[in-house]
């Protein structure tokens, strides 16, 4: 006899647990929640950003794995970053490794101005080094950081063309393309712990450290549930090192 | 052209020959009074070569002087300019010039043999104002001597153009030798090295701007094919043009096989032209939908401050007139083909330039909607870039005019 109470379950409860888990993800990427002007999903943020869970020790190839978190909203345009990395690494003043960009929002409610702190983003997968014909422009086999050997440079300027992020320029007192190698020439190789812009920042807008350590604050930003993080023209499939978010 | 047409033989040139016959050896003497012997507009041509190269190296030396940085309008945003994309007239002419002697060297088609020497010396020559051109653009060209044999980097499509290119010309000048020599088998081998390496270092350098993931409008296949497609067009006009102004130069009659090799090369330019109308349009209309980068560069081609460069020069002066004068004359007329043949140099050279200055108008942080970067990066070429530019034609002009006189017209026995 047909009995309803017989009838097997079909609530999630009795999904095994994997599938469950997998259900719910879906359903929060698929509706997010919108708060404070930003979709805040509830997937992991290093996801995202990294395409899968699981693969970190793959995506962190180096050790220390450099990376700098960008917090957005904390950016007053003071400059002082700007000026400590000219001093820093005694670049030109026709020339730039890092900039701060500023976005004009008339319609938004309340603040109407963001800054928007941008530099090198040490990518993963850097088409800058792809593109040099003499590998003048390098990553680090050690810390991931794109650097420049200048002896090998031919200022072909090919490498400036490759960059989805404007972060290369010719410098004509060294001969050779210069960028943003956090600092490493002029501070991390002589014991320094942070890059000149971060260690001049007095909002904290630029955090510095090696992200393939769990208990550093950079790895603690990226891998968190809470709020969004995103780098800039992830469509160019380059995997930057530099990640941004608000506070 | 008839006897009567021909012009006259330049007046000064004969004294000035007869008084060095007085003091020369006999052998010096003959070879002086070789390259003296000219028609008028030999002279002219030749003299007004001479002449832009003196004023462009003049123009290269001073920009080495003050420096690249103040002599070139290039900047950060758009660090490649009208020297890069003349390089790329200069490569894609030779690359053209080597496919279309090929066809009669290498792969046998009789019709084409007659333009093959005069192909194969001139795409030496295009090739060589090519590196002379991007010399200039460099910044440490003497570094890259050294690098790209002590440290290259096998993953750079630049450096196998560059490394392709060096074997090519060296292949396109041992074929020449062996064409002077009259031994075929050599110079078809020769020919086939010169080809293969040409077509490999080209889409190399088409790969150049297609392998760039960051830069919506290159990014992709189109690039190399197209390249290649467009360097059969070039090859097509500059036999045409070369040929036309060589018989004028030497103030010969075209013999017949010749008529018959230009027709056939108008037919080939023709179908070409139509293959590269064909690309241009699939190029617009896919770029119209997707990537918003992508569509706004083709929006200023089509109604923007690109528009002219496209329209008049691309559209009607490089393709649509001349397919329409090729078409019309049913090849025969050879006039016809050499008016072709100019203006789709003119119109070729503004599609490099395009093609090269429109893959950088777009800021890169343009989604980001900062007001650093609303409008497109700005370009115009400099004075010292338009002075190598103008070098780079004289070191064409000059070295076909040298080629058509000591080679006596490219003439030889097949």
């Amino acid at each position: 006899m047909f009995k309803i109470e017989n009838l097997k379950k079909e609530s999630l409860g009795k999904l095994p647990l994997l599938e469950r888990r997998e259900f719910l993800k879906m359903g929060f990427v698929v509706t997010g929640v919108f708060a404070g002007g930003s979709i805040l999903s509830l997937v992991s943020n290093a996801e995202k950003v990294f395409a899968s869970a699981g693969e970190f020790a793959e995506k962190y190839p180096y050790k220390p794995h450099y990376s700098m978190v960008i917090r957005q909203n904390l950016c007053i345009d003071c400059e002082r970053c700007l000026e400590a990395c000219r001093t820093t690494n005694e670049v030109p003043d026709y020339g730039y490794r890092t900039a701060i960009l500023e976005k004009h929002v008339p319609e938004a409610v309340g603040q109407k101005t963001e800054f928007i702190p941008v530099l090198c983003m040490q990518c993963n997968d850097p088409p800058c080094v792809r593109a040099c014909p003499t590998k003048a422009s390098y990553k680090d086999e050690v810390n991931g950081i794109i650097r420049i050997e200048k002896k090998k440079c031919i200022g072909c300027k090919v490498c400036m063309v490759a960059c989805p992020y404007n972060a290369r320029y010719f410098n004509n007192e060294t001969r050779a393309i210069d960028k943003c190698d956090f600092c490493f020439e002029t501070r991390l190789s002589k014991g320094e712990k942070l890059t000149a812009c971060s260690a001049v920042c007095p909002t904290g807008a630029r955090t510095f450290g090696d992200i393939s350590d769990p208990s550093s604050e950079v790895y603690r930003m990226v891998h968190q549930l809470q709020k969004r993080v995103w780098v800039i023209r992830a469509e160019a499939g380059t995997k930057p090192n530099v990640f941004y978010m608000k506070s | 052209m008839t006897d009567d047409k021909r012009p006259a033989r330049v007046p000064l040139t004969s004294g000035l020959v007869d008084s060095l016959k007085e003091g020369f050896f006999p052998e010096i003497q003959a070879a002086v009074s070789g390259l003296l012997s000219g028609t008028r507009s030999f002279y002219v041509f030749f003299v007004l070569s001479l002449l832009t190269i003196v004023a462009a190296s003049i123009g290269g030396l001073d920009a080495v002087r003050i420096g690249y940085h103040h002599a070139y309008n290039v900047t950060r945003e758009i660090p490649w300019g009208i020297l890069i994309s003349t390089y790329i007239f200069f490569v894609v002419t030779s690359t053209g010039l080597c496919i279309v002697s090929a066809i009669g060297h290498v792969f046998g088609m009789k019709d084409f043999m007659p333009i093959v020497n005069r192909a194969v010396f001139l795409s030496v020559v295009t090739i060589f104002a090519g590196f002379t051109v991007i010399f200039f653009d460099i910044e440490n060209p003497f570094t890259m001597a050294i690098y790209n044999v002590l440290s290259p980097n096998v993953a750079s499509n630049l450096w196998w153009m560059g490394t392709l290119y060096g074997a090519y010309m060296a292949f396109m000048a041992i074929e020449f030798v062996f064409l002077l020599l009259e031994n075929h088998k050599f110079a078809t081998y020769a020919g086939l090295a010169g080809f293969l390496t040409g077509v490999a270092a080209h889409s190399n350098l088409g790969a150049i701007f297609g392998m760039l993931h960051g830069r919506e409008f290159w990014y992709g296949p189109y690039m190399p094919i197209y390249f290649i497609a467009s360097a059969a067009m070039s090859g097509g006009a500059a036999v045409i043009f070369f040929t036309m102004i060589g018989y004028k130069v030497n103030d010969e009659l075209m013999e017949a096989p010749m008529k018959r090799a230009l027709e056939a090369v108008s037919k080939l330019t023709a179908f070409m032209i139509s293959v590269i109308l064909f690309f241009t349009t699939w190029k617009i209309i896919t770029g119209l939908v997707g990537a918003p980068g992508k569509k706004a560069v083709i929006m200023a081609t089509l109604n923007g401050p690109y528009a002219i460069n496209f329209w008049v020069f691309e559209v009607l002066l490089g393709m649509a007139i001349p397919l329409a004068l090729l078409l019309s004359s049913r090849f025969k007329n050879l006039k016809m083909s050499f008016l072709a043949s100019v203006l789709m140099i003119i119109g070729i050279f503004f599609m490099r330039y395009d093609l090269v200055v429109l893959g950088q108008v777009v800021p890169a942080f343009h989604e980001l909607g900062v007001n650093e970067f609303q409008g497109l990066h700005p370009y115009m070429p400099s004075f010292h870039e338009i002075m190598i530019v103008i070098g780079g034609m004289g070191i064409v002009a000059a070295g076909f005019l040298l080629g058509e006189r000591i080679f006596k017209g490219h003439k030889s026995s097949h």
